[in-house]
């Protein structure tokens, strides 16, 4: 699987997609991967899948 | 003394004959038949595919989990399906063909009172020209396929680090695939670990996605309130590609593939060609390849079966055009309409039409994501049809337990990246699974218990999963608390 010798070049950027789509802010991606938030987020995730789990099994 | 027998041990058949027998005691007989002799934790596939898990990692070998629950284990696949016996025996019964290393190609016939079709999906390569491992794109479908990408993504890395360019394509084989998750984990995965090697400014990657619009998955997107707004996944999916620098390509049917090069209508009917350097294209799926025979011996696929190889179950399979889709029409029971002790659980059962819009392109070509069937969902099928069948064998007359995927909801962790302090994944939910626009007429869920954000905390719950399911999968002590 070598398709360097005669590949066609993607589009330049402002031509392609991405130009056009939404993109985090410096704080949006600190924030993931900031250990004291993400705690936080940790135990409110973890309690907002086992309410969907919760009532998911109260289905049937 | 009744016997049941489940086709299939992966996520959904696991599940139910693991349940089957903790409810069931041993008075009755549980019987898995699986042509595979381990369990595979799918959703930890991606890892290995990057290189960072071992097969052996992922899998769980079914016959010592079997031998101490008092499971029969036959590794074997099932060919014929007889749910009326034969003309000197009224009992149904399966046929088998033995895969375990010596006994391969011998032929067995296991009756049963009740059966789980859970089979999974046949990984169709064959759909598209030049698909698939052992031809010119890799896969991570199973762990073998994984480590294989594995394999050459690690020489990738290795040229890129002597100054080569290289071109990922990742994404999906056909129009009509479903797995997108998959492909998404894979593409934002990859691109991760090439950071992680240093080598990410000589890399191009690009996702081609049968899907109308990226964050699809195949049902449809998902709305998310957050940020003031109610956003639909799109925003999300777009938004995690374009910070990652990944390029992508929606609305695909991939006509063929051939060394360094796919060739792919779009939904306009424009043919395209996309060349690269490794390709990870999942395939379509269909069924096994399981036919069914009534007691004279006449094929009677049509009764059980849908074309596509998938099982009939107790949805409304009526054609009708995407606005009259309801969410009634999905199964509860995943019974057999034409045979009551028949059942089908995860992917074997046949969805009565897609979740997302269909397109064709002006061609006829479909390209259209297909409903998932996979993970949380699967589990809590089989799950629900070992109930009904422990109930029917006790004296309830019809199945008893319903897991409608317009019903239940799910949750599901999309790793973008695994390391304990700079990895991230995404967490979503989603309730119910198949949108309801009758009872949420805007958006088609309940967005209160609908929602996804991305963060290390993901990837954490992600390692949890990991083991968690593993340590259900191997029936340690308290499996049954974990719940699917």
């Amino acid at each position: 699987m070598d398709g360097t010798q005669d590949r066609s070049p993607l589009p330049q950027a402002q031509l392609r997609e991405a130009f056009y789509a939404t993109k985090p802010t410096r704080t949006t991606v600190f924030l993931r991967t900031f250990l004291p938030w993400q705690i936080v987020r940790f135990v409110w995730i973890n309690l907002k899948m086992l309410v969907i789990i919760r009532r998911s099994h109260q289905t049937h | 003394m009744a016997q049941v027998v489940v086709l299939g041990a992966g996520v959904s058949g696991h599940t139910a004959a693991l349940f089957l027998r903790r409810w069931l005691g041993q008075d009755h007989q549980v019987v898995v038949i699986s042509p595979n002799s381990n369990y595979n934790w799918i959703p930890s596939n991606i890892w290995v595919g990057v290189g960072l898990l071992r097969p052996e990692q992922v899998m769980v070998p079914l016959a010592p989990i079997y031998r101490r629950a008092g499971i029969e284990f036959k590794q074997a696949k099932a060919v014929g399906l007889h749910p009326e016996g034969n003309q000197r025996a009224p009992r149904p019964y399966v046929d088998i063909e033995w895969t375990l290393p010596g006994k391969v190609g011998e032929k067995e016939r296991v009756a049963y009172d009740f059966l789980i079709n859970a089979t999974g999906p046949k990984l169709n390569f064959e759909a598209t020209p030049g698909l698939g491992p052992g031809r010119s794109s890799l896969s991570v479908c199973t762990a073998a396929h994984a480590a294989e990408a594995a394999g050459v993504f690690k020489e990738m890395v290795e040229r890129m680090k002597r100054g080569e360019r290289k071109r990922f394509v990742i994404g999906t084989g056909h129009g009509t695939c479903t797995c997108q998750g998959a492909a998404f984990e894979y593409v934002v995965n990859l691109e991760f670990e090439l950071r992680v090697h240093g080598v990410r400014d000589r890399a191009e990657i690009v996702y081609l996605s049968n899907e109308y619009e990226l964050g699809d998955f195949g049902m449809g997107g998902l709305h998310i309130r957050r940020g003031g707004y109610i956003t639909p996944s799109k925003i999300f999916a777009e938004s995690l590609f374009a910070e990652r620098g990944i390029d992508w390509i929606t609305r695909a049917h991939v006509k063929s593939v051939e060394a360094g090069r796919a060739q792919y209508e779009t939904l306009a009917g424009e043919d395209r060609e996309v060349a690269f350097d490794m390709a990870m294209l999942l395939p379509p799926f269909s069924g096994v390849g399981l036919h069914a025979f009534n007691r004279q011996g006449s094929d009677i696929d049509a009764t059980v079966l849908m074309p596509n190889g998938f099982m009939r179950v107790d949805a409304d399979y009526q054609k009708k055009p995407y606005e009259e889709w309801r969410a009634r029409d999905w199964p509860c029971y995943y019974q057999s309409p034409a045979y009551s002790n028949i059942f089908a659980a995860g992917i074997a059962f046949a969805p009565p039409h897609a979740v997302s819009q269909p397109h064709s392109s002006p061609n006829g070509i479909m390209i259209s994501a297909a409903p998932p069937r996979t993970g949380m969902p699967s589990a809590m099928i089989g799950k629900a049809v070992a109930r009904s069948i422990v109930d029917m064998i006790h004296g309830s007359e019809r199945p008893t337990h319903t897991a409608s995927m317009a019903e239940i909801g799910a949750a599901c962790v999309a790793s973008a990246g695994a390391n304990p302090f700079t990895g991230t994944a995404a967490s979503m939910t989603v309730f119910p699974i198949v949108p309801d626009f009758e009872r949420y007429p805007e958006y088609g869920r309940d967005l209160d218990y609908t929602f996804g954000e991305i963060g290390l905390a993901g990837h954490w719950i992600k390692i949890i999963l990991h083991h968690l399911f593993l340590y259900k999968a191997r029936m340690r002590p308290g499996w049954w608390l974990i719940p699917e």
